[in-house]
């Protein structure tokens, strides 16, 4: 499903992306984890097109992301991304954020995307909340607003940043049940997470990055039993002693 | 001159709306397409399209280094020249009006669009959206409701700047009081009158502009 072959980035002299390979395949759970500045998240909007790449492939559905004739909004209408700090339209209703791509990209009738709208916000268990703004949610629903959000687009993948690290410790539990869910339905998704737990019960591979460089992908529980790099024991010891 | 003599606002009254009425209607065009091109030219600005984005800040640049009645005598000189026949001091005065403002809309618009977080482009892209409709559905929604204050204050400046076209001869609430107050041979209290009601007219729109402040502050 997402590709990802020999990708190297640079902001200008740095090099923030040293020539990354790895694979989601349809129906995984990969979870990437690594240090802060590791480059996790210029990985992972490198998968969408929202940063461009110098060298290397990466492909989603088999359609070149970096390819100039490739169609990137219409690719993008069909990968879901989530972000750390939710990044909903604070200008809009629950329901609006809800609307607006289901409408305006994939061209559905008003009825039909309030209609789905509803149904994941059933299903994110805020169905009661359509008509608030953002700013009047909290960080743990607000986040599961923005995960109903990129399931209305019906994605054939879902990417996430760090989707619970903004949050209060009392509301990262109803954002990974809600993630928890996803990966046993099946979703295809890439994860940028510290959350461990997570990783352990879904993930098919934990992929970890230091300094622009994948540098273990194994296994889940080959990485957490056996890390083979010290660079990977010494985050790992790290955060899960804390 | 002897003592004051208020009872010539009152056959004044007439004129003084007419004025009044003219001065609303060029504060109001001049504030709609001043905010309309001055967003095109916002827009330009930030574009990747150098010349673009030079020719418009060229434009803001000079609108903002010339005094305003010298852009209202320019341009009152220099329409005709382009339409080919003279277009009286109240067209000129909106045409006028509405390219300076711009200018001023612009920049605040400008910094509108750059006060919407970067994370919120990349949110409406990632949901597939195009440059123009996250621009459209997205950012400018955003920088109108930060920049509202602001957007509201200068048309209160806009709305005083008016009294300037004075200075063509635009028949203006200023102009009316003025032609008041010499056939009845009290300008002074035309012009207190006229003050009045700059003032009552300015003082409640910032009064308003406060408590609009208040309320986007708590929305957000
Ligand atoms: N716009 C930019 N310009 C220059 N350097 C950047 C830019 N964005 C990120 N970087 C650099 O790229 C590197 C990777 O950043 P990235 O945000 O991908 O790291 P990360 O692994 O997601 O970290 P974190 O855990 O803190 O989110 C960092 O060293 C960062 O300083
Ligand atoms: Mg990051």
């Amino acid at each position: 499903m997402i590709e990802i072959r020999n990708v190297s980035k640079w902001y200008g002299q740095t090099q923030v992306l040293k020539d990354c390979s790895t694979h989601v395949a349809k129906g995984e759970v990969v979870v990437v984890c690594g240090p802060s500045g590791s480059g996790k998240s210029t990985l992972i909007k490198c998968v969408n097109g929202l940063e461009p790449f110098a060298q290397g492939t990466i492909t989603v559905d088999g359609i070149s992301v970096s390819d100039p004739k490739t169609d990137l909004p219409r690719l993008r209408a069909r990968v879901g991304m989530v972000f750390q700090h939710f990044e909903l339209f604070p200008h809009m209703s629950v329901e609006q954020n809800l609307v607006l791509a289901q409408v305006k990209v994939l061209g559905r009738s008003a009825e039909e995307a309030v209609a789905r709208g509803a149904a994941l916000l059933d299903r994110v268990g805020l169905r009661e909340h359509a008509a608030k703004f953002p700013g009047q949610l909290s960080g743990g629903q607000q986040q599961r607003v923005a995960i109903a959000r990129a399931l209305a687009m019906d994605p054939i993948c879902l990417l996430f940043d760090e989707p619970t690290s903004a949050l209060d410790p009392e509301m990262i539990g109803e954002v990974l049940d809600v993630m928890v869910e996803l990966a046993q339905e099946g979703m295809t998704m890439m994860c940028v997470t510290h959350e461990m737990g997570f990783a352990r019960k879904v993930a098919k591979r934990v992929v970890f990055m230091d300094h622009g460089e994948i540098v273990e992908d194994a296994p889940t529980n080959a990485f957490f039993d056996a890390p083979a790099s010290e660079r990977a024991k010494t985050f790992l010891s790290r955060i899960l002693h804390h | 001159m002897g003592e004051f003599d208020f009872s010539v606002w009152q056959p004044s009254l007439p004129f003084i709306r007419d004025g009044l009425l003219f001065t609303l209607r060029l504060t109001l065009v001049a504030m709609s397409g001043g905010i309309v091109i001055g967003t095109l030219l916002a827009l330009a600005r930030l574009s990747p399209i150098v010349p673009l984005a030079r020719v418009a800040g060229a434009y803001v640049d000079l609108m903002r280094s010339i005094p305003l009645v010298l852009v209202i005598l320019w341009f009152f000189l220099v329409i005709p020249f382009i339409t080919g026949s003279p277009v009286g001091a109240e067209t000129s005065a909106i045409i006028t009006f509405t390219a300076f403002e711009a200018a001023f809309y612009c920049e605040i618009m400008r910094s509108g669009i750059q006060s919407v977080p970067r994370g919120q482009v990349n949110a409406a892209f990632a949901l597939g959206l195009g440059q123009a409709q996250t621009m459209i559905h997205v950012i400018l929604p955003q920088a109108v409701r930060n920049m509202l204050p602001v957007l509201l204050t200068q048309t209160i400046v806009l709305f005083q700047d008016t009294s300037l076209v004075y200075a063509i001869g635009a028949k203006d609430m200023l102009k009316a009081a003025d032609v008041v107050g010499k056939n009845y041979n009290r300008p002074v209290e035309m012009i207190v009158l006229s003050a009045l009601i700059y003032f009552t007219i300015c003082f409640s729109l910032s009064l308003a502009v406060k408590q609009l402040q208040k309320r986007v502050a708590i929305i957000r």
